[in-house]
């Protein structure tokens, strides 16, 4: 029973998957205009259009052309970029990594940080504590996520000069210097974050101290702390999971601007870069990578909360 | 009208802290030629001029008035996010009651077709759709509003939902009224609450994501003023110490902040009413 709903789900992400690929392609194919005109400019003769448009493959059918993209890109093939010629696998490939390193980064200091304030401020309802916790989500949700990132640099980085305020990664780059270079950035995505999965932690946490059987429990006399670890944490546990691979998700996404401001050599700020220049295949593979991931890590999510979910693991 | 009055009056401090920073705003966007001494894109002092001198602000990386900019800021960034999310309720909103009226094959097209465009990140896909074609204002507030229509679509078929089953609302399909009609003035007045509640939220977001699109440099383009912009502009004088890129983003942290609040004040007020 649980092994069909898992199922249906992977089958489900896949199909999205396959379509948002299709999405991405065909987004880029009605570019009004012809493509190689467009990157020749006006003044190139018919000619040397046509053999442009050879070269680039546009002369086939686009079903062929899809095909033979989606085929490269599954197996690591992603064409090579319009503003240098270069191979854009080469392009990706270490900023991929810088990325997925400050997402990671940013997660691993959120998601425990996140969780404890909401089990706190779920425990102290309506307490001072709580309110001060809700003002300060209220407000984080309020900033851009680049007003953050400059705050920090103003404080950090400006007066305080503890940190740098370009996150200026090498490959090279000892671990430690690295997690040292980085600090900014991903405390900057760590504040996005935090807020939400705190109230949502929260917010699930309230709904099941509500329900009835933790009723029963503090009327038998339970203590408190024993009656959220014991009773509704493993309620809890489906929500909270899906609330942080969700958000594990949108630290992906938020990590463009992120690295905008920190002029961090990740992802993001390829994409960005590729659009302003309207760098075509590589702004597809870049969106292909962060739409997959972002369809990828709501999978997981989904299926998680079905497997960690105890009435369906328990089914009568 | 007595009762709104009313309303306000009565309402906690922060939702009129919150009411008092949209009028605010609201009134710089509105007057902006009037309250300010400079036009949008003059270069009226040296770079970099400093804060309470000649200059109310001071002045930006190319010797503007920071203050008139920041006013003419107001006026770009919040017309624009006004006019986006209008657009993206009047095409979710129609779209989510349609589904849930008519139902059937209707409500499973527009139902798929909003699940698949909304597993694509907005930021994600609207840089895609951008990049192709091009950053003019129309294209941004058009893109934009279909994208975020997703998001109203799916609230908008929830809430009707529960609407549509009604018996005022079988009554009035059996005297035999249109889909216009029903979607009118039989669904529209009952959801009219969450869906203010929601407008405020919406207009947030795309209010924050226009934002940060500039702030990208793929928004709305200089040297129209916009506060997204004006961030990315004065970011250069952080080298010298210098903060006024602060005050741009400042000032879309508050606004954001004050319809927060009055939304919060808003979605208290109308399901207390329900509950009673």
């Amino acid at each position: 029973m649980i092994l069909r709903i898992v199922a249906q789900r992977l089958a489900l992400g896949l199909l999205t998957l396959f379509v948002v690929s299709l999405i991405i392609f065909l987004g880029v194919e009605a570019l009004p205009g012809d493509l190689a005109q467009a990157i020749l400019g006006q003044s190139a003769t018919p000619e040397t259009v046509a053999a442009f448009r050879r070269e680039l493959g546009l002369d086939l059918p686009p079903h062929v052309r899809y095909l033979d993209w989606l085929g490269g890109m599954i197996q690591g093939d992603l064409g090579t970029s319009l503003a240098n010629g270069r191979k854009i696998s080469d392009l990706i490939g270490i900023r991929l990594t810088n990325t997925l390193f400050l997402a990671l980064y940013a997660a691993i200091v959120a998601v425990p940080v996140a969780v404890a304030l909401g089990i706190l401020a779920a425990l102290y309802r309506e307490s001072w504590y709580d309110k001060i916790i809700s003002m300060a989500t209220l407000s984080t949700i309020s900033f851009p996520e680049f007003f953050v990132g400059y705050i920090l640099i103003a404080v950090f980085a400006v007066q305080l000069e503890v940190f740098p305020s370009i996150a200026n990664v090498s490959p090279e780059m000892p671990f430690w210097t690295r997690v040292y270079v980085v600090a900014l950035p991903a405390l900057t995505l760590t504040f996005v974050v935090v807020a939400h999965m705190m109230r949502m932690t929260r917010a699930a946490i309230v709904n099941l101290l509500m329900s009835p059987y933790i009723e029963m429990a503090t009327l038998k006399g339970l203590r408190r702390p024993r009656i959220i670890i014991k009773h509704a944490l493993p309620n809890a546990l489906s929500p909270i999971i899906n609330v942080i691979v969700i958000n594990l998700a949108f630290l992906v996404v938020g990590v463009v601007v992120v690295e905008v401001v920190f002029v961090y050599p990740g992802l993001g700020q390829l994409l960005v870069d590729s659009v302003s220049s309207r760098d075509l295949p590589v702004v597809q593979a870049s969106c292909l990578i962060f739409a997959a991931t972002y369809v990828l890590l709501n999978l997981i999510a989904d299926i998680l909360s079905i497997v960690s979910n105890p009435r369906m693991l328990h089914p009568k | 009208m007595r009762d709104f009055a009313k309303n306000i009056v009565n309402a906690p401090a922060a939702a009129k802290l919150g009411m008092a920073i949209i009028a605010v705003f609201v009134f710089a966007a509105v007057f902006a030629p009037v309250i300010t001494p400079y036009s949008e894109t003059e270069v009226v002092g040296d770079v970099w001029e400093e804060v309470g001198g000649q200059f109310f602000l001071g002045t930006d990386h190319i010797g503007r008035d920071l203050y008139t900019r920041l006013v003419y800021g107001a006026r770009n960034t919040i017309a624009i996010a006004f006019v986006t999310t209008m657009l993206s309720f009047a095409v979710g909103i129609s779209g989510g009651f349609l589904a849930a009226i008519v139902g059937g094959w209707v409500d499973q097209a527009l139902s798929r077709v909003v699940d698949i465009l909304m597993a694509i990140p907005i930021l994600i896909f609207a840089l895609m759709i951008l990049s192709v074609l091009g950053t003019s204002v129309t294209t941004l507030i058009v893109v934009i509003a279909l994208l975020d229509s997703t998001r109203v679509y799916r609230l908008s078929r929830a809430v009707a939902m529960n609407v549509e089953v009604m018996d005022y609302v079988e009554v009035a399909r059996l005297r035999g009224e249109g889909i216009w009609y029903l979607m009118r003035y039989e669904v529209l007045p009952n959801t009219l609450a969450p869906m203010v509640a929601e407008f405020g939220l919406r207009f947030c977001f795309v209010f924050l994501f226009i934002s940060s699109l500039s702030f990208l440099g793929l928004g709305i383009q200089p040297p129209t003023a916009d506060w997204g912009s004006m961030v990315r502009e004065n970011v250069s004088g952080f080298d010298f110490g210098i903060m006024k890129a602060l005050m741009p983003a400042l000032a879309i942290a508050f606004l954001t902040i004050g319809v927060n609040l009055v939304v919060d004040w808003f979605l208290q007020k109308t399901s207390g009413i329900k509950d009673e």
